[in-house]
């Protein structure tokens, strides 16, 4: 079932030879379209749950890319109604709610009804369940703060026992897990860093240890594992360096060996980047690589916020923009937007 | 999708995975037709365990699977055998091990399986065995050691049972990062209750250390053991309570307010025009709780009574490390008045894990001078140039008394807290010996970095200290620079550190720093001494404990990109940060707090030349919410574009009065941005050497 439809004359792509050691832009824009094509394969259809975070890691890329501008013509058609069989889960609210922050569009939604859904799920002691069943994950502290900051709505929960909670998942070598007691994950550890930046909270973080912890993540490619003696993999180029970035020691590891590392595992033949080098691409680490590459000063790439996920221009006007009214959509528009909150807040 | 090679795909491949997922899809819709109209027949359900076993990430089909075991539930009645619920309960425990058996990192099947548990109606008794399994096929799968860390006290097995599993499998193989991690959480929860066994942390350590030897010591490059040793050398040197590292004024200081004359010691004077000064209280670690009530301050006059207590914190918490209030001498008559400080007389300052600050005091005199008539301009009428030839290298009297010896005042004081008990330092000891041999042996990093930090651990327990380890740690972090260039701003940083330590570390080698600061056109003596630390390569600055009486700092010509920790020195009026690596106006947020800040030269920097900005969570901002921001929503939103643009900027300037400012040769620095600096600084008489009308 697609997705979106992308109305691009494929002219506007130029036609360039690449490098090792050079970003292929234009190769991934073309790799992140193609991907609607190949929607009959088995791996498809066993993601299609994850269907809203793709959309918004496909749409980001784009636009650190610098190419959401010239698809505006992104249609949303009628994508949505095979993914409405689906549960509400507090995962895929946040990629909707990135996607519309993405083209500002955050006003189609009901953000009442959103953020009754998210602060319904905080639990006495502070932490968050991911639906009406009742898993407990610090990953689900860091949608519900940063939903909830997005919208504006933070006043909903009560934001102190929130960051009680992600402290009591803090471990003996500063970094955190899902629960208390729960290993240090390089993944986690951006959830409870970002959440607790959102908050204003990370002098909870002990910044000293846990950054010494996250910059040996650093192996001898140059890329970043995301827990000691594993394997390094594109995808913690963004957990480990946003994490980095947030607590102000980034500067601890070896930038140019991580760029060059996230560039080794380019496909430069038909776009996408990889976990490592030489293995099959998606759009989950094409995602990663380009957000990570921003995260670096990649020359040519706009600037992405560590703790929002989303590009800076984007957070600058949720934080400094006035408020639109309902906005100059079209009526069809913005009624294939609200499909797409129907999604999440039925 | 992670490890699978890049081919192009054959078209029998693609022919079969499209098979695949049209099987798949059918499944799918399937299963989705029968959750929307709530069927829950023995076909619906079985088809579910199918889908699952495909693709056990559905996670909507757990739910569905839910929803049947409590459609069962409500059918079958309280009164009917106790087999029936248990069959349900175990079918699906089935299910879920066939989707684990197909992905065992599936964060769906795991809490299936943790949420059956919960119902109570099933036999824990073979999840070990389970466990076992799953652990042996992958030893670091954190979602099983997650698993078993919930399994465990629903079977009622001790935390000593659990730590002897971990003993077991770091002997299997000591490369088990997860095992130590458990075997953290579970020796630190024993110890903390003081279990049997676990009551002495003298008794308990130094087997760990033995323990994790083995680790190290096989393979120094595995990183398995790294973290749990700094663990235990972090829990050797730590002490519970909270202490007192030093104040300012200092205990026996005699405090000379200026009206105007001539100070005799340019450490303990300050001029204060408005006749009040800060007391600052500089802990060990972050507290909360010092107020009037906590701290008493005793001096004969009546200002100083309910005195308001502030933290300094980057995001307005009220934990902190450094606290600071202003005491008022106004209009007060001109003589000495002792002051006695007293703290922790009242239980309420505590750690942020829970310990009390122990009672102790202090006590200085404030000699207020009187003030003459037509007293000379200070700072601030005259431009500041920070030029070398305008310092000269001050020249101490030998009675005089400076601020190193009053430090070594204060930790006699605080002697009676006895922070180096006899079996600490034998250990730390015992470690220096290990590593200094595995040295020996092998040159490998993590020796290096342990024996480094063991060293300055040894050195800040024995205090005052007859043999100091400085040169060689700082040889230590030189040779890891060279040995691992990848992380060579970590040990530059660290080296940086230290580097300072050596410095505030006696009298003698804090002279060689201070200089008198003299201007052509007003000649001062009483004019403060001025600590120049340029030029010595710092990438960090540290040790404010032992500089919180600086009213002048040169920090030019170094490699800073931050001055955390810079809010301790609540006397600073002149900084010069000029020519190191800052990179936003965010990093200067320390300065916020230095209210006595007047001239201050930002020059040759690179604020504005970054896109990513490193320092942004650390102070509260408009993206960030933290508790009593001073930030309201209202104001950034209806702010003019200047400020929308320059928000950095004037989040850190706008409350400081500064007199003197220089920002030249910063990317952010044009006609325009320097137009607006002019506009929110009000008491600005000098920008970048230029003075304005
Ligand atoms: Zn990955």
């Amino acid at each position: 079932m697609p997705l979106l439809f992308y109305h691009i004359r494929p002219e506007a792509i130029p036609k360039t030879r690449y490098l090792m050691g050079e970003l292929a832009a234009d190769k991934h824009v073309k790799y992140i379209i193609s991907i609607e094509k190949k929607k009959d394969n088995f791996e498809s259809v066993v993601m299609e749950h994850l269907r809203m975070n793709g959309a918004y890691w496909g749409l980001t890329t784009l636009d650190l890319l610098g190419k959401l501008d010239a698809m505006m013509e992104v249609l949303f058609v009628g994508g949505f109604a095979g993914n409405i069989g689906h549960d509400p889960h507090i995962l895929y609210t946040l990629s909707a709610v990135q996607v519309l922050a993405l083209f500002d569009k955050l006003d189609v939604l009901d953000i009442d009804k959103v953020s009754n859904y998210i602060s319904g799920l905080q639990n006495e002691d502070g932490s968050f369940s991911g639906d009406i069943w009742g898993e407990v994950d610090t990953r689900f502290s860091y949608i519900a703060v940063c939903c909830l900051s997005i919208l504006h709505r933070l006043d909903k929960v009560d934001v102190d026992n929130a960051v009680n909670y992600i402290v009591s998942c803090k471990n003996l070598d500063g970094g955190f897990g899902c629960t208390p007691g729960g290993e240090s994950h390089a993944g986690q550890i951006f959830c409870c860093v970002g959440a607790l930046a959102i908050t204003g909270a990370l002098h909870h973080v002990d910044k000293d240890l846990l950054g010494w912890w996250l910059c040996e993540r650093q192996v001898k490619s140059g890329g970043l594992n995301g827990r000691p003696e594993k394997l390094p993999d594109v995808c913690y180029s963004w957990w480990v360096l946003s994490s980095l970035i947030m607590i102000d020691r980034v500067h601890w590891i070896s930038k140019e060996k991580l760029v060059k590392y996230i560039l080794g595992c380019q496909d430069l033949e038909n776009g996408g980047i990889s976990d490592r080098p030489d293995d099959a691409v998606d759009i989950f680490h094409t995602y990663f690589g380009v957000a990570g590459l921003s995260l670096l000063e990649y020359p040519g790439l706009k600037a992405i916020d560590p703790a929002y996920a989303l590009p800076d221009d984007v957070v600058k006007r949720i934080f400094f923009a006035h408020r639109h009214c309902r906005s100059d959509l079209s009526l069809a528009r913005r009624r294939l937007l609200l499909k797409l909150a129907v999604v999440f807040c039925n | 999708m992670h490890g699978r090679p890049r081919k192009p795909s054959k078209p029998e491949d693609e022919a079969a995975s499209a098979a695949k997922a049209q099987k798949l899809r059918a499944l799918q819709s399937q299963f989705l037709h029968n959750h929307q109209n709530n069927i829950y027949t023995k076909e619906a359900v079985e088809l579910s365990a199918k889908l699952l076993e495909i693709n056990p990430e559905s996670y909507t089909a757990w739910n569905y699977r839910k929803l049947a075991v409590e459609h069962y539930l409500s059918l079958t009645h309280s009164d009917s055998n106790p087999e029936s619920l248990n069959s349900i309960f175990q079918e699906e425990l089935t299910v879920a091990e066939n989707a684990l058996r197909q992905n065992f990192k599936s964060y769906g099947a795991w809490y299936h399986r943790k949420w059956v548990l919960s119902k109570g109606h099933s036999s824990v008794n073979l999840e070990l065995r389970l466990l076992d399994k799953f652990q042996k096929a992958d030893s670091r799968n954190f979602h099983a050691w997650n698993y078993r860390r919930f399994v465990a006290p629903l079977m009622n097995r001790s935390e000593e049972d659990e730590l002897k599993y971990t003993e077991d499998m770091i002997c299997n193989n000591f490369s088990n990062y997860s095992a130590w991690h458990n075997r953290s959480v579970l020796l630190s929860n024993l110890l903390k209750k003081k279990a049997d066994g676990f009551l002495l942390k003298e008794k308990v350590l130094p087997e760990e250390y033995e323990f994790v030897h083995q680790a190290l010591f096989t393979d120094p490059d595995d990183q398995s053991g790294w973290f749990y040793h700094l663990w235990l050398l972090d829990q050797t040197v730590k002490v519970d309570s909270p202490l007192l590292v030093s104040s300012w004024p200092a205990h026996g200081y005699d405090l000379m307010l200026l009206g105007d004359s001539c100070p005799s010691s340019p450490f303990t004077s300050f001029h204060s025009d408005s006749g009040t000064f800060p007391l600052v209280l500089y802990f060990n670690q972050a507290v909360e709780g010092v107020n009037s009530s906590t701290v008493s301050v005793d001096c004969e006059l009546n200002t100083i009574k309910d005195l308001i207590w502030k933290p300094l914190s980057a995001n307005n918490s009220q934990t902190a490390q450094v606290w600071v209030t202003q005491l008022n001498f106004i209009d007060v008559e001109p003589k000495a008045y002792p002051v006695e400080v007293s703290l922790g007389h009242s239980q309420g300052i505590i750690s942020s894990s829970g310990f009390h600050y122990n009672h102790s005091r202090f006590a200085f005199r404030v000699c207020v001078q009187p003030v003459e008539n037509g007293s000379a301009k200070r700072l601030g009428g005259d431009v500041m140039l920070w030029s070398d030839e305008k310092f000269h290298i001050y020249d101490a009297h030998s009675q005089e008394s400076s601020p190193v010896i009053s430090l070594d005042q204060l930790s006699i004081q605080n002697n009676h807290e006895t922070t180096a008990s006899e079996w600490r330092t034998e250990a730390i000891a015992k470690e220096i010996d290990h590593f200094r041999e595995l040295l020996s042996l092998i040159n490998c990093k993590i020796g290096k970095l342990t024996l480094a930090r063991l060293l300055m651990a040894h050195d800040t327990m024995i205090c005052p200290s007859n043999k100091t380890h400085f040169k060689e740690v700082l040889e230590l972090y030189g040779d890891l620079m060279k040995l691992e260039p990848s992380h060579v701003q970590y040990y530059k940083d660290e080296h940086s550190l230290v580097l300072l330590q050596q410095v505030t570390s006696s009298k003698e080698s804090l002279l060689n720093h201070c200089f008198h600061y003299r201007n052509l056109t007003s000649s001062h003596i009483g004019n403060p001494i001025c600590l120049r630390l340029n030029n010595l390569s710092l990438s960090r600055v540290g040790s404010f404990d032992k500089l919180l009486w600086v009213q002048m700092l040169d920090l030019s010509h170094n490699e800073l990109q931050s001055i955390e920790g810079l809010e301790a020195m609540q006397l600073l009026s002149c900084l010069n940060l000029s020519n190191n690596v800052l990179c936003s106006f965010t990093a200067l947020e320390p300065l916020r707090s230095l209210k006595s800040l007047k001239v201050l030269n930002i020059s040759h920097n690179e604020i504005g030349a970054h896109s990513i900005d490193t320092t942004r969570y650390l102070c509260s901002s408009p993206v960030s919410h933290s508790a009593g921001s001073e930030w309201n929503p209202g104001e950034i939103i209806n702010a003019d574009t200047d400020v929308k643009s320059y928000w950095e900027a004037y989040f850190i300037l706008k409350d400081l009065n500064l007199t003197q400012l220089d920002i030249v040769g910063n990317a952010i620095s044009d006609e325009k941005f320097k137009s607006f600096l002019i506009k929110i600084l009000h008491a600005l008489k000098w920008l970048d050497g230029e003075r304005l009308h």
